[in-house]
């Protein structure tokens, strides 16, 4: 099946619309305005932010501290938000 | 075609005694359809159920309001239902009861069996609530003529889904006895 | 082959068993029928191997359905009037993923007041959701369809979802003669489910997903509406393919009985054809032309057959069993529509059997007197007339 984006014609189209090109070719990182930054000295490890990333934009590591993937966070602030910790900062892009 | 209403009571199988007599004519070649009054069938309620008989496919598909035959499951149904309503000038009503036929002093041609005593004899339902439908099928066979007793114990046999015996000699015996 | 005595209910499960449904996804509650009841003793038994399950609501039942269609499993569910209108979001999920899901419903008048009696208005206000609609006039039909559903559906050139309308009472509960197909001839006559795109975490694929304005959703429209224009041709050659395996003829979109000659013609869909063809047996007896054709199906709507169908006749009398609130039958509509620009003779709608009310010979011939008075005096009197209502 060829990639939707690639199709330029009705002829081109499946019967359905289906696509198999996976939603991690959509990069959502070039959305962030903000940039989440997890302080590991203030984390407790509580995994919320993970819970609460809309974009499933955070891993957790070895020792428990949550990574942030930056090609798909999006920079929405919700884990900063939700960090009963106040362990992650939003800080602008760029600067 | 010929039409055959039944009157019963929520329990009693009048929508099964339907079923069995078409399925007993079907046996013997003929087209057929038996269908309950479409109404909500809740125990002890009275309950109406028809079939067609025809030597021609059925094409028609709408209530009987002019039957040949009347079969009436429970006796106490006589008083509170006017069960011969649009009964063909020659038509008959059967009426499971233990009187003779006279007693009900209609102006149709009127026979009785009494279906009750049957059915209790052969351990069909409950003294309470004995399922007649089998027992006046047999005299169904007797008075009209219409199907022979060998389908409708033929049809018993392969819808009752217990007691088979019993439901085929409560047939016969009502077959015997049914009075005209 | 077997002939045996059975409902509407029964034949239609009977016709999900023959078809090898592999998911059954149903909502056992009223106005739920017999129909599920029994595949769900046919699962029990072992008579048919099917995953059976029990959701909580029709509208689960539907998502339940597509899920499992596009997963590459032959899918059946059944259901009826407010269970029917309840999937209304889901019906159009399931068009527009392409899954080819049969659905048997009965058809029954919607609340309130509560009736469980037929009417057509559940499933004539699911017609935009781009289902193939049939409606069924004996029970045999209810079984034939089904099978013939499942081959019409997952063909590669159709892909879309069918349902089948049974006449509460008149056929559901109803017992008539069915002729039960041999399963080795139906397994010859519908080869396994070959999905076009199925679900398989080896190979993911996404659908549905979204698809913004400049991107592709009107083209994805088009080609629903591309594939029910290759419905008809499609039916009419599995209709042939099932007559030479099994004996009966069905005649594509619509039956025509005794309309060669005719001056005035019924147009009807349902069980009441059959009484509507009694009539005209008896009518005929009496020297008068007339005749009925039954709309077997109302999606994709046959215009094109019935313009052909219809070049002849001077009288045509629509009958609905539902209603268009605010306008007229939705039957009527159609055929009026189909015939516009044309040289179209006089048309009138009958509103009739409304929540169940009998349709009988009598009804039937009073309509076709209405029909020879309006013709005589060349003008018609009411043009949306409910019949019956007691005033
Ligand atoms: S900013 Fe939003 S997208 Fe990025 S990691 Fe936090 S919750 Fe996820
Ligand atoms: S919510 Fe805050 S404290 Fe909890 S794991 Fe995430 S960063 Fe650490």
């Amino acid at each position: 099946m060829k990639r939707l984006e690639k199709l330029v014609s009705i002829k081109d189209l499946p019967e359905a619309p289906v696509s198999n090109v996976p939603s991690l070719n959509q990069k959502t990182g070039t959305w962030r305005v903000f940039r989440p930054i997890v302080d590991k000295e203030k984390c407790i490890k509580c995994s919320i932010c993970w819970r609460c990333c809309p974009d499933i934009s955070i891993e957790i590591d070895n020792e428990g501290f949550p990574i942030i993937n930056y090609d798909y966070c999006k920079g929405c602030g919700i884990c900063a938000h939700e960090c009963p910790k106040t362990a992650i900062s939003m800080d602008r892009e760029g600067k | 075609m010929i039409e055959i209403r039944f009157h019963g009571r929520g329990g009693q199988g009048a929508v099964v005694a339907s079923n069995i007599l078409a399925d007993a004519a079907f046996k013997e070649g003929k087209y057929v359809q038996a269908f309950p009054y479409f109404g909500v069938e809740r125990r002890g309620a009275p309950v109406t159920s028809f079939t067609r008989i025809d030597k021609d496919p059925i094409k028609i598909k709408s209530q009987v309001y002019k039957p040949n035959y009347i079969v009436v499951l429970d006796p106490t149904l006589m008083n509170v239902t006017d069960v011969t309503s649009g009964l063909d000038k020659d038509g008959i009503v059967l009426i499971n009861s233990d009187k003779y036929p006279k007693y009900y002093n209609l102006s149709f041609k009127t026979a009785t069996v009494d279906a009750t005593s049957i059915a209790i004899e052969n351990k069909l339902g409950s003294r309470m609530a004995p399922i007649v439908n089998t027992s006046i099928l047999g005299a169904f066979a007797k008075i009209s003529g219409e199907v022979m007793l060998e389908s409708i114990v033929l049809a018993i046999k392969e819808s009752a889904p217990s007691k088979k015996e019993e439901n085929i000699k409560a047939a016969k015996q009502a077959y015997e006895k049914t009075i005209m | 082959m077997v002939k045996k005595i059975m409902t509407g209910n029964i034949a239609a499960a009977w016709g999900a068993r023959l078809s090898r449904a592999e998911v059954i996804a149903a909502y056992p509650i009223t106005p739920q029928t017999i129909i599920v009841e029994k595949l769900a003793q046919f699962v029990s038994d072992g008579e048919l191997k099917a995953e059976y399950l029990h959701v909580e609501s029709e509208h689960s039942a539907m998502a339940a359905c597509i899920a499992a269609s596009q997963t590459g499993a032959r899918t059946f569910t059944a259901t009826s009037s407010q269970g029917l209108v309840l999937m209304h979001e889901l019906l159009h999920w399931a068009s527009g993923a392409r899954a080819p899901i049969v659905m048997a419903n009965v058809n029954r008048a919607l609340a309130p007041p509560w009736s469980v009696w037929v009417e057509h208005t559940d499933m004539m206000s699911q017609r935009d959701t781009g289902w193939i609609q049939f409606y069924a006039e004996s029970n045999q039909e209810v079984l034939d369809t089904t099978i013939m559903c499942y081959k019409l559906c997952e063909d590669k050139d159709i892909q879309l979802p069918a349902m089948i309308g049974l006449d509460a009472f008149y056929l559901s509960h109803t017992s008539e003669i069915v002729d039960i197909p041999d399963q080795e001839k139906v397994d010859k006559f519908l080869p396994k489910f070959e999905p076009a795109y199925p679900l398989d975490v080896e190979n993911p694929l996404s659908i549905g997903s979204l698809s913004m304005p400049h991107q592709w959703y009107p083209e994805f429209r088009y080609k629903i509406q591309e594939a029910m224009e290759r419905v008809i041709p499609k039916l009419n050659k599995i209709e042939e393919e099932f007559y030479k395996e099994f004996g009966r003829k069905y005649t594509g979109p619509l039956e025509l009985y005794n309309t060669e000659d005719a001056e005035v013609v019924l147009i009807i869909s349902g069980a009441a054809t059959g009484t509507v063809k009694e009539t005209v047996d008896i009518l005929r007896k009496k020297g008068i032309k007339v005749g009925v054709i039954r709309l077997r199906m109302f999606r994709p709507f046959p215009s094109d057959y019935l313009v052909k169908a219809l070049s002849k006749i001077s009288f045509i009398g629509v009958i609905d069993r539902s209603f268009s609130f605010g306008h007229e039958g939705a039957i009527y509509s159609e055929i009026k529509a189909s015939l516009y620009g044309l040289n179209a003779p006089l048309i009138k709608n009958f509103i009739v059997g409304m929540g169940g009310r009998d349709i009988t010979t009598d009804t039937i011939t009073k309509i076709y007197e209405n029909c020879f008075s309006c013709l005589k005096n060349n003008k018609i009197d009411i043009p949306v007339e409910w019949i019956d209502i007691k005033v």
